[in-house]
C-alpha cells in the first residue's frame, strides 16, 4: 500500500476538522509541549530486520505470570511455535520467532527498569524461517470479498481465544494480556473503545508508520477488537503531528463505508484529532480529552465504560486473526544522534539490540546512552547485549549533548512549575518535601498513586530536581512498608491465637481439676456423712445436735467449692473479654476472615462445653 | 555499560538562574522611568544594594559550607538586591541600604536556610524593617520627581553630586535637602486627605500629588514596570493569578469603599499607578519561593494583598503597604496552599477525603 499525500493539505484538513468542530474535545490539565524529534524516523517505510543467529526469548514479557515453557534443550522449534504456555489468568504465551534449536532455557538479562534477569529460551535460528502451520479465522481470499460480514461471522469467543494464543499483550507500553482485558471488557458491557494512536512521546514513530503504511490492518483489528468487546462506539484519538497517518485511516475508513454502505447507519469508527500536547497519550489523559470523563482514581476505564487499545495491539489482532500469526513481530523506532538512518523496523523479539542497531547503522563512539522507550518515560539500557521484546516500541540512541545531561539540582523554589504542568493536578512540589524528609503517609494524603509519572514535573523544573524518582522511590518504599506490615501483622495474629489456644487449655485444664476436686470432696462428705450414720447407728444417737451440725457442715462444703468455681470461671470470661476487646489486628477484618475466626470459636467454645 | 540516568531525559532550557535573569532584566523599563523621574540616586541604590547583596551572599554561603559560585549564579540575590535598590528613597544614604541588604539577605534568606527555604520575601523584611526603625530616612529622602532632563523648577543633583550625597552625605552648596526632596503623594494623601485636613481637590489644585493617572511621577513608573510585567505574563515567566487578583481586588476596594466619599477618597486609578503598586503586583508579590502554588491559593494570595494594601493604605499608619501587605500574606501561605489543593484527576470533589482514608 502507498499513500502519496501532500503534506500540507492534510495538515490543513486535520486543521480544519479541529476548527470545524466535527468532534468535541475537552482538555487536560497541565501538559508541555515538547519538540517532537519525529521527523527523523517517520519518512521512510518500515524495514525487516535480518534474522539474528540467536534468539533470546524471555518468559515473562507481559504483566502477570510468566509462561511455562513447553519446549526443551535440544527441540527443534519452528517460527511461530509455541514456546511457553499462558500460566494462570493473566499471563500470555510467548511464542519462537524464527525457526531454529532451542540451545537453553536460562536466566538472561532482559530489558527492565530492574535491570534483573528472567527465563529466557534461546533459540539457534537455522535460517530457514520455516513457519508452523497458521490457522487463520478468516482467509484471505473471504477476507478480500466482505470483511465485515467475516468478522460478524465470528463468534466472540473464537476471536478471544485466538488472540489468547496469539500471545498479544498491550503494546503500547503497559503489556498487559490482551484477551483477559478484552474478555472483562465484554463482561461489563463497556460502551465505548477507545484507539490510543496519540504517540505523544518524543522520537517514537512505530505507531505512526503503522497507520500510515498498513492502515488496513488497524482498522480491521479495531473491529475485531470492537466486536469482542461489544462496544457501541469508538475513537481513535491521534495527536494533529500526524496527519499522514491520519489521512491513511481515514482512507481506509471511508473505502470500507463505500463497499459497505448497507451494513452501518451510523459511523462506527471515528478518527479524532487530538492537539499535541505532552502526555495526551497518557490512557487518563486521552480518555479525558475524548470524553470529558476521568478514570475513578484506582479504577479502571471499563469503570466509566471505556477501554482503550493501542494500535499496534489492533494490528497484531488482525494478523493474529486473519493471518493466525502469533505475536512475533513488533515495529521498532530506531532513532537518536548515534543512528546513521534512523528508521522504523519490523524485528522478530528475541533479536539481540545490538543486531538491530548494528542494521540500522549504529555510530558506536557517539553513543552516549541507549533509551528504551521515549526520552520522557524510557529508561537506560545498562548494555545492548539485550532481546528486543513486546515492550520495546523505541530504541532511542542519543549522542553526546542530544539530551543534556542534568546540571546538579538546586534548591526547589516553589516555583509551581511542576504543579501546573502536572496532568494529574497533582502537588509535585509538596510530594518532593515528603518523599525527601520519607514522610509516606503524608505521600498517600497528596495521592502519591495518582502519579503516572509521565515526567512533566521534572521537565518543568528550573531547579532541575529529579522529581519523578523521588516518587518512584517514595512509591516502592510504601509498597515495601505495606507488605512488612502485613507480615507482621499475620505474625502478631498467629502469635495471639497460639496464646489464645494455650490459655484456653489451662482453662479447661483447671477446671476439670477443680471439677475433679468438686467430686472429690462430694465422695468425701458422703464417706464421711456415711461413717458419722454408721457411727451414730452405732453410738445409738448420743449427741443429736453435734451430728447435726457435722451434718450442715459437711453439706455446706462441695455447695461451697461450686461457687468458687463459678467465680473463677466469670473471672476467667471478663479477663478473655478484656483481652479480645485489646486485640487490634482483629479489626478490619474482612468477611471471610471474621467467618473463619467465629467458626473457630464456636468451635473451640463447644469443644470446653463437652468436656 | 552506558550513562544510566532516571527518566525523563529531555531537559528544558528554563533554570532558576535564567528566570531570576530574566525577570532582573525585565525591571528595566521600571528602573529606567524611576531614574528618570527620581534622578540618579536610583541607579546608585540599586548599585550599592547589589555590592552588598552579592558580598553577603558570598560571606554566608562560604560560613555554611555551600558552593559559593553555584548559588551566587542562581542570580536570585541579584534580583532582591535590584528589588531592595528600586524600592528605597532615590537619596538613601549608603549605610540604610546596608542595613536593609543586610536583613534580606543575611537574616530574612540565609539564617532561613537559603534559597528556597524562607519563608518571608527577603526585600520586604528589608523594608518593613528599615520603615519601621528609620521612619524619617525612609520618607524624607524621596527626592522630588524633577524629570531629570527637563529640569523644571525644582533642584537636581548631577550624578556625582548624587553619589557625594548618598555615601558622604555632601550637598552642594547652592542645595538644600528641603528643596530636593518632598514627601511621596502617597503620603500626602495619607497625611492630608485621609485625615480630613483637606479635601481631594484641594490637594489636586496644589499640584503636588496628582499626575494625569496615579500620584504625580510614581505613574510613570508604574505603568513602566506594568510593561514588564506583561512582557513576563506573555513569556509565561510567572502565572497571571497572582498580580491580576492582586490589581483586581486594590481596584475593586478603592472603587467600592472610595465611591462613598469622592472627595476623601482617591479614585481606584491612583491607587493603582501611585507607590510601588505594579512593581508589587508583578515583580514582588510573585516571587515564588514566598507566594502561594497552588493556582486558587495565588488568587487568595494575591487578593489578600490587594485587600492589604487598600486597608493599610487607608487606614494604616504607614503610606507604604506594599512590603507590610506581602509580608502578613506570606505568613498565609502554608495556611493558603493546605486548603486550597486542587481536586486530583479521578478523585471526587465532595469524598476527597475519604478517599484518601
Amino acid at each position: 500500500m502507498k499513500h502519496t499525500i501532500n503534506n500540507n493539505q492534510t495538515q490543513q484538513s486535520i486543521t480544519e476538522s479541529i476548527k470545524g468542530g466535527l468532534y468535541k474535545l475537552w482538555s487536560f490539565p497541565g501538559g508541555i509541549k515538547l519538540p517532537g524529534n519525529k521527523s527523523q524516523s517517520n519518512h521512510q517505510p518500515i524495514t525487516s530486520a535480518k534474522t539474528a543467529r540467536q534468539l533470546v526469548i524471555p518468559l515473562t514479557q507481559h504483566i502477570g505470570q510468566a509462561a511455562e515453557p513447553v519446549v526443551q534443550v535440544g527441540d527443534k522449534v519452528l517460527k511461530g511455535q509455541i514456546l511457553g504456555h499462558a500460566h494462570g489468568i493473566i499471563s500470555a504465551p510467548v511464542h519462537a520467532s524464527g525457526s531454529g534449536v532451542v540451545t537453553a532455557i536460562e536466566e538472561r538479562p532482559i530489558p527492565h527498569p530492574s535491570g534483573l534477569s528472567a527465563l529466557c529460551v534461546v533459540i539457534d535460528t537455522d535460517g530457514y524461517e520455516q513457519w508452523v502451520e497458521c490457522t487463520p479465522l478468516i482467509s484471505k481470499s473471504e477476507a478480500n470479498t466482505a470483511d465485515e460480514q467475516s468478522i460478524t461471522d465470528l463468534s466472540n469467543e473464537e476471536i478471544n481465544s485466538q488472540i489468547a494464543d496469539a500471545g498479544i499483550v498491550g503494546l503500547g507500553g503497559a503489556l498487559f494480556p490482551s484477551a483477559a482485558k478484552l474478555h472483562t471488557a465484554e463482561k461489563m458491557h463497556t460502551e465505548t473503545l477507545i484507539i490510543n494512536a496519540a504517540e505523544c512521546e518524543p522520537y517514537i514513530t512505530c505507531d505512526d508508520v503503522l497507520m500510515r503504511y498498513r492502515p488496513e490492518e488497524v482498522i480491521l483489528g479495531i473491529l475485531l477488537i470492537k466486536k469482542v468487546v461489544g462496544a457501541k462506539k469508538c475513537l481513535i484519538g491521534i495527536e494533529d503531528n500526524k496527519p499522514e497517518a491520519y489521512k491513511a485511516l481515514l482512507n481506509t475508513i471511508s473505502g470500507y463505508t463505500h463497499t459497505h454502505k448497507t451494513t452501518h447507519t451510523e459511523p462506527q469508527i471515528e478518527i479524532v484529532p487530538i492537539p499535541a500536547r505532552y502526555p495526551a497519550g497518557g490512557e487518563k489523559q486521552l480518555i479525558q480529552v475524548l470524553t470529558g470523563k476521568e478514570v475513578p482514581s484506582r479504577g479502571l476505564p471499563m469503570d466509566i465504560g471505556i477501554i482503550c487499545q493501542n494500535v499496534a495491539t489492533a494490528a497484531a489482532v488482525y494478523q493474529a486473526v486473519y493471518r493466525g500469526e502469533p505475536l512475533i513481530f513488533r515495529i521498532v523506532t530506531i532513532t537518536g544522534g548515534a543512528i546513521k538512518v534512523p528508521q522504523n523496523m519490523e524485528v522478530p523479539i528475541g533479536t539481540p539490540i545490538r543486531d538491530v542497531l548494528t542494521q540500522a547503522g549504529l555510530n558506536k563512539d557517539k553513543i552516549e546512552k541507549v533509551i528504551m522507550g521515549g526520552p520522557m518515560m524510557g529508561f537506560a539500557l545498562p548494555s545492548i547485549d539485550i532481546p528486543v521484546t513486546k515492550a520495546t516500541n523505541c530504541l532511542l540512541i542519543t549522542e553526546k549533548d542530544e539530551l543534556a545531561t542534568p546540571p546538579p539540582a538546586m534548591p526547589c523554589i516553589r516555583c509551581a512549575c511542576c504543579s501546573d504542568s502536572c496532568p494529574m493536578s497533582l502537588l509535585p512540589q509538596q510530594m518532593y518535601w515528603y518523599a525527601k524528609s520519607r514522610e509516606l503517609d503524608k505521600l498517600q494524603e497528596y495521592n502519591i498513586f495518582d502519579c503516572i509519572e509521565c515526567g512533566c514535573c521534572s521537565y518543568a523544573c528550573p531547579s532541575n530536581i529529579p522529581l519523578v524518582q523521588y516518587y518512584r522511590y517514595a512509591k516502592n518504599e510504601i509498597s515495601n512498608e505495606a507488605e512488612e506490615r502485613n507480615k507482621a501483622d499475620l505474625a502478631r495474629k498467629r502469635h495471639e491465637f497460639r496464646e489464645e489456644r494455650l490459655e484456653k487449655a489451662k482453662l479447661t485444664k483447671a477446671e476439670a481439676a477443680r471439677l475433679r476436686k468438686k467430686k472429690l470432696a462430694k465422695k468425701k462428705a458422703m464417706d464421711a456423712e456415711k461413717a458419722k450414720q454408721e457411727e451414730a447407728k452405732a453410738a445409738s444417737s448420743d449427741d443429736k445436735s453435734d451430728s447435726k451440725a457435722d451434718e450442715k457442715s459437711a453439706a455446706e462444703k462441695p455447695d461451697e467449692s461450686a461457687d468458687l468455681i463459678q467465680e473463677a470461671i466469670s473471672r476467667a470470661k471478663i479477663k478473655k473479654a478484656q483481652q479480645q476487646s485489646q486485640r487490634r489486628n482483629t479489626e478490619n477484618l474482612t468477611e471471610d476472615q471474621q467467618k473463619q475466626i467465629d467458626e473457630a470459636n464456636e468451635r473451640r467454645s463447644k469443644n470446653s462445653q463437652t468436656e | 555499560m552506558f550513562l544510566a540516568q532516571s527518566s525523563p531525559y529531555l531537559q528544558p532550557g528554563l533554570n532558576v538562574s535564567k528566570m531570576m535573569r530574566v525577570v532582573t532584566l525585565l525591571m528595566m523599563p521600571g528602573i529606567l522611568t524611576a531614574t528618570y523621574v527620581f534622578g540618579y540616586g536610583v541607579l546608585v541604590n540599586i548599585l550599592l544594594a547589589i555590592v552588598f547583596a552579592l558580598s553577603f551572599e558570598a560571606i554566608i554561603l562560604y560560613l555554611r559550607k555551600r558552593p559559593v559560585k553555584v548559588y551566587i549564579n542562581d542570580n536570585s540575590a541579584l534580583l532582591t538586591a535590584v528589588i531592595i535598590g528600586v524600592a528605597l528613597p532615590p537619596l538613601a544614604p549608603w549605610w540604610l541600604t546596608f542595613v536593609g541588604v543586610f536583613f534580606a539577605i543575611v537574616v530574612a534568606k540565609q539564617l532561613y536556610g537559603g534559597i528556597g527555604y524562607n519563608t518571608f520575601n527577603p526585600a520586604m523584611v528589608a523594608y518593613a524593617i528599615l520603615l519601621v526603625s528609620f521612619p524619617a530616612q525612609m520618607t524624607t529622602y524621596w527626592q522630588t520627581p524633577t524629570m531629570l532632563l527637563s529640569q523644571v523648577d525644582g533642584q537636581t543633583l548631577s550624578l556625582l553630586e548624587t553619589v557625594q550625597f548618598q555615601l558622604f552625605s555632601q550637598l552642594p552648596a547652592n542645595v538644600t535637602m528641603d528643596a530636593l526632596t518632598s514627601a511621596s503623594p502617597l503620603g500626602i494623601v495619607r497625611t492630608s486627605v485621609l485625615s480630613g485636613a483637606a479635601t481631594i481637590g484641594e490637594i489636586d489644585a496644589q499640584g503636588n500629588a496628582f499626575g494625569v493617572l496615579g500620584g504625580i511621577g510614581t505613574e510613570w513608573v508604574n505603568l513602566a514596570f506594568l510593561a514588564g510585567g506583561l512582557f513576563m505574563l506573555r513569556k509565561d515567566l510567572i502565572s497571571w493569578h497572582i498580580p491580576i487578583s492582586l490589581l483586581a481586588m486594590l481596584g475593586f476596594l478603592s472603587l467600592l469603599l472610595g465611591s462613598f466619599e469622592l472627595d476623601s477618597n482617591p479614585s481606584p486609578i491612583f491607587h493603582l499607578f501611585s507607590g510601588a503598586t505594579m512593581l508589587g503586583a508583578f515583580f514582588i508579590a510573585t516571587d515564588p519561593i514566598t507566594a502561594a502554588t497552588t493556582p486558587k491559593g495565588r488568587i487568595f494570595y494575591g487578593a489578600g494583598i490587594g485587600a492589604l494594601i487598600y486597608i493599610i493604605r487607608t487606614w494604616g499608619g504607614y503610606p507604604d503597604a506594599i512590603a507590610f501587605s506581602v509580608l502578613l500574606m506570606n505568613m498565609c501561605v502554608p495556611l493558603l496552599d493546605y486548603y486550597t489543593q486542587p481536586r486530583v484527576y479521578g478523585h471526587k470533589a465532595e469524598n476527597n477525603d475519604q478517599e484518601q482514608s
